[in-house]
């Protein structure tokens, strides 16, 4: 009986995940539709057109607006199916309102936006969950106190205003030492040319501001969540068989403590790539990087339905795909969740 | 030459509060020491202070020698080196003892190369081979089983195959069966014996059950609010207690040996069950949810209950006993079968008659701390059925200092929430609100499980009481058949969700019929040594089957002792043919009457 089930869990996890796949494309499908309708009825493209020095003329308006497809004399229907045909059938996500293609922009903003946050979600989500699992430990020792005061210091702390602290640092460090060493504008020196170790060199150095930055707010929060489930097993029975089995203290704590305690975490790890997205915005703006988060606040000020759509597209792929990797991750930590889910 | 393990002057303080003092314990090679005490006596404190396992907010002081040298103040190096290799553990709670993100064979494994430097191969067959030695079928595939896929029994087994890994010369065994049924006891405490034959280890045995203890130990230490009353071999303090606690707790523990009179019933029936039954549906899939099975809960259970009688409903974990309970209470018609409660059929009721209904059956729980609101004064608990019927304040007024007094709580303390009551206080608590509306039929799940032995004689007697007093009847769903014969008149036997015999209590303990009946007798432990080595146990293989699916013929007989000895026509009958249950007696076709006592 025992064989059967084993046999049944294995063949029946990928099944679970193409069903689980199936279903949060039929979600996206519905955040499609849903953004593309409340970005045409709430942004007004043809204000923008209207308010253009010198002014242009209505027909002139109209034009621009049609070949666009965001023309408000269409009926709504008509301009959805339009830039559906080419969303979904040839990947073609329009053009921006001033007329360069969406598809490039886009390409080039993600690779942007990944490029700033991914050394510091990563680096942020591992020194979090070390320092949780650590801060549990030592739980109400002085050094668990300090790791929880700072913690909530830099939660409550906006994001700008940390921002602006680092920088503020950063030029204090180049004055004391007299050199440029700490780079926080954009992406790369302009003009800097050399080899592929220079301009490597040169772009780890704007990184490190934004980097710590977002690093910092993840050890905070995610320095949270991991302490309080690491403190729920380190009061756990099995942590006693462990011990009493003759398991060295680091076996026990992180083998059988932190290893069960990462379980809750697979969903705010997942999730937290998404709150970077959004709340990168500032990040982004501070830093004069030019990703995602700029570009969504940018194109609802330029009333740009097609880019505002497309972010929208890009936030519901990522809710979606965190949820999915939530599910991956959790049924890869889990073994109850693997036969409960199947 | 030095004995094995030697304990003296042991203080454990928990926050500064004293859990254990000054406790002196011997243990020589390969001896059972039973330590057995009621809650908060400290013994699972001793036995976890020998390994220096206890949370950190324990000082420990005195002296624990292991073949001579010191394990108080020893390093957290030394004590790793002696855990599992020279000393090991078996919890009381399988589930929870096992990492649960862990194959079964990988922890053991863990266990085995924690103290010897073999490869991850050859760990994973030694577990395979210790699996085997507890009685696990199919080792190498169990193995590979999650914790969550093993039963408790199998759990408890894997633990004793664990703490075998090392070949211990001392086995510290926390409670390892109280939270395990009966029959699977039985099995464990058996598995343990063998596991103690085989390694030649001393066990130093814990428990708060006098019938495990009685069966095992060779000397026993009895042990209250931290200090050890009375220590000797098991005959001595068993036959000839000296400390008076020890009289207390033998005088108090039920006895399932204990013949009683019980004056036969004669008041008309208030509760008649025939044939319920009782299923939940399995459903599978997330976005489209369907049915994938269904768990048979309850399939054929009849009780007959008549008034000023108790009925003890028996039977083990997932038998339906609970389920057969609530389905009573709702008051509405059963699914299957027919429940006639005071002569009125249920499901033929309007509203106000099942309204009316409800004032004449009430209950009393199992856990009397969750089944209390913790922001509720007790007076104000109690009022609660009587506010539900209407009452009016005068009445609830009178009632409830006369329902604590009912009791026996001070009815001043009316005000007092239920955290400032003692354990067997609350449960006190629980029979008054129950009793509020002055119900007829009192239905009581557990009431004593959660209980110490001292306490529940102390409720036990209460029941009887006010049973008296009141002209109650009670329908009792008991695990505990010691505390079955001390109350109950009548009993009734569910396995997997049927009754499977039925009559006066006496006649059913002393001769029962059905072979389950009597494997369920026969494992229950008596604190009695000498008899109780001289029992023969009717041990029955594995766990209790799936009630998700049904059954043809008995649903015992895969389990069934009598199987063995029957013809391969008799064994057809069993396959093909249901055995009935017709009243009192047996429902098996080869029923005969076996004393397990």
């Amino acid at each position: 009986m025992m064989l059967q089930q084993e046999d049944w869990t294995i063949s029946c996890v990928p099944f679970y995940l193409v069903k689980r796949l199936g279903y949060h494309a039929v979600l996206l499908l519905a955040a499609v539709c849903l953004s593309y309708l409340l970005a045409s009825l709430a942004l007004d493209p043809r204000a923008y057109y209207e308010g253009r020095q010198p002014p242009l003329s209505p027909s002139a308006v109209d034009h621009h607006l049609t070949a666009l497809g965001v023309n408000d004399h269409q009926p709504l229907r008509d301009r959805f199916l339009h830039w559906a045909d080419r969303a979904f059938l040839h990947g073609d996500l329009g053009e921006t309102i001033d007329g360069t293609p969406v598809d490039a922009e886009f390409g080039r903003r993600i690779g942007v936006s990944l490029r700033l946050l991914l050394a510091g979600t990563v680096l942020g989500t591992v020194a979090g969950v070390l320092l949780g699992a650590w801060t549990a430990v030592r739980q109400y020792r002085p050094s668990d106190r300090a790791v929880t005061l700072a913690s909530f210091a830099l939660l409550s702390t906006p994001v700008f205003l940390l921002a602006v602290l680092l920088k503020t640092g950063a030029i204090w460090f180049n004055q004391a030492t007299g050199t440029d060493l700490i780079q926080f504008t954009g992406e790369r020196s302009p003009g800097a040319d050399g080899g592929l170790w220079t301009a490597l060199k040169d772009r780890s150095v704007h990184l490190l501001l934004p980097t710590l930055s977002v690093a910092l707010f993840s050890v905070a929060s995610y320095s949270r969540y991991q302490r309080s489930t690491m403190l729920d097993v380190l009061g756990s029975d099995y942590l006693r068989t462990a011990r009493a089995k003759g398991l060295g203290r680091r076996a026990v704590l992180l083998r059988h403590g932190l290893r069960t305690a990462l379980i809750p975490m697979s969903t705010y790890f997942s999730y937290g790539f998404l709150a970077l997205f959004t709340g990168a915005t500032f990040t982004e703006t501070i830093f004069g990087w030019h990703g995602m988060g700029e570009w969504f606040v940018n194109s609802i000020g330029k009333n740009d339905v097609n880019s505002v759509v497309a972010v929208n597209v890009f936030a519901a792929v990522t809710v979606l795909l965190s949820g999915f990797l939530a599910d991956l991750l959790h049924a890869a930590l889990d073994p109850r969740i693997r036969r409960a889910a199947s | 030459m030095n004995p094995l393990l030697e304990v003296t002057g042991l203080d454990v303080d928990f926050d500064g509060r004293a859990a254990v003092r000054d406790v002196c314990l011997t243990l020589e090679r390969g001896e059972v020491l039973g330590l057995v005490g009621e809650s908060g006596s400290g013994k699972s404190a001793t036995a976890l202070a020998i390994l220096g396992l206890l949370p950190g907010n324990a000082a420990v002081r005195g002296s624990v020698r292991l073949d001579g040298s010191e394990l108080v103040g020893a390093g957290e190096r030394e004590l790793t080196r002696i855990r599992g290799s020279r000393v090991a553990m078996v919890f009381q709670d399988p589930l929870s003892a096992f990492t649960p993100v862990y194959r079964i064979g990988d922890q053991i494994a863990e266990a085995v190369r924690a103290h010897r430097d073999v490869p991850r191969e050859q760990a994973r067959s030694r577990a395979v081979e210790l699996l085997d030695l507890v009685g696990i079928p199919e080792p190498a595939l169990r193995a590979r089983a999650f914790p969550h896929e093993f039963s408790g029994g199998m759990r408890q087994r894997a633990m004793i195959a664990m703490a075998m890994a090392a070949e211990p010369d001392l086995i510290l065994a926390d409670e390892p069966t109280t939270a395990l049924d009966v029959t699977i006891q039985a099995q464990i405490l058996d598995v343990l014996r063998a596991a103690q034959r085989a390694t030649g280890a001393a066990v130093l045995l814990v428990s708060h059950d006098l019938g495990v203890i009685a069966g095992l130990a060779d000397r026993v230490a009895v042990m209250r609010e931290g200090r050890v009353v009375e220590q000797g071999t098991a005959t001595e303090v068993f036959d000839r207690p000296r400390a008076p606690y020890t009289r207390q707790l033998l005088a108090a523990v039920p006895r399932i040996d204990t013949p009683r009179r019980p004056r036969p019933a004669t008041g008309e029936p208030v509760l008649t069950v025939r044939g319920l039954t009782r299923t939940f549906p399995v459903h599978t899939g997330t976005v489209v949810r369907r049915r994938s099975g269904t768990v048979y809960a309850v399939d054929g259970v009849d009780l007959d209950v008549r008034r000023g009688e108790t009925l003890a409903l028996v039977g083990e974990s997932g038998s339906g006993k609970s389920t057969t309970l609530f389905e009573l209470l709702e008051l509405t018609a059963p699914e299957g079968g027919s429940v006639e409660l005071f002569g009125q059929r249920l499901g033929t009721l309007g509203r106000a008659e099942a309204r009316a209904l409800r004032r004449r059956i009430q209950i009393v729980f199992q856990d009397p701390m969750a089944s209390l609101d913790p922001r509720m004064p007790v007076g104000d608990i109690i009022a609660e059925p009587l506010r539900a019927q209407g009452a009016d304040r005068a009445v609830i007024a009178r009632r409830v200092p006369a329902l604590l007094a009912q009791v026996g709580l001070e009815p001043a303390h009316a005000d007092r929430f239920p955290h400032e009551f003692s354990g067997g206080q609350r449960q006190r608590v629980g029979i008054a609100r129950a009793l509020s509306v002055e119900p007829e039929l009192l239905v009581l799940d557990e009431p004593l499980s959660a209980l110490d032995v001292s306490v529940q004689a102390e409720v036990l007697e209460l029941l009887r009481r006010l049973k008296e007093e009141l002209g109650l009847a009670y329908l009792l769903v008991s695990h505990d058949l010691a505390v079955v014969r001390n109350i109950a008149d009548r009993v009734s036997v569910v396995y997997l969700g049927r009754t499977v015999e039925a009559g006066p209590v006496d006649e059913v303990f002393a001769r029962p019929r059905h072979p389950y009946t009597q494997a369920l007798l026969s494992a229950v432990p008596v604190p009695d040594p000498t008899r109780e080595r001289h029992r023969t146990r009717i041990l029955l293989p594995g766990d209790p089957p799936s009630p998700t699916r049904r059954y043809d013929g008995c649903r015992f007989r895969a389990r069934c002792p009598l199987q063995a000895d029957l013809t391969v026509d008799e064994r057809k009958r069993c396959a093909h043919e249901v055995p009935e249950f017709e009243g009192d007696g047996a429902a098996c076709h080869f029923a005969r009457a076996r004393e397990v006592l």
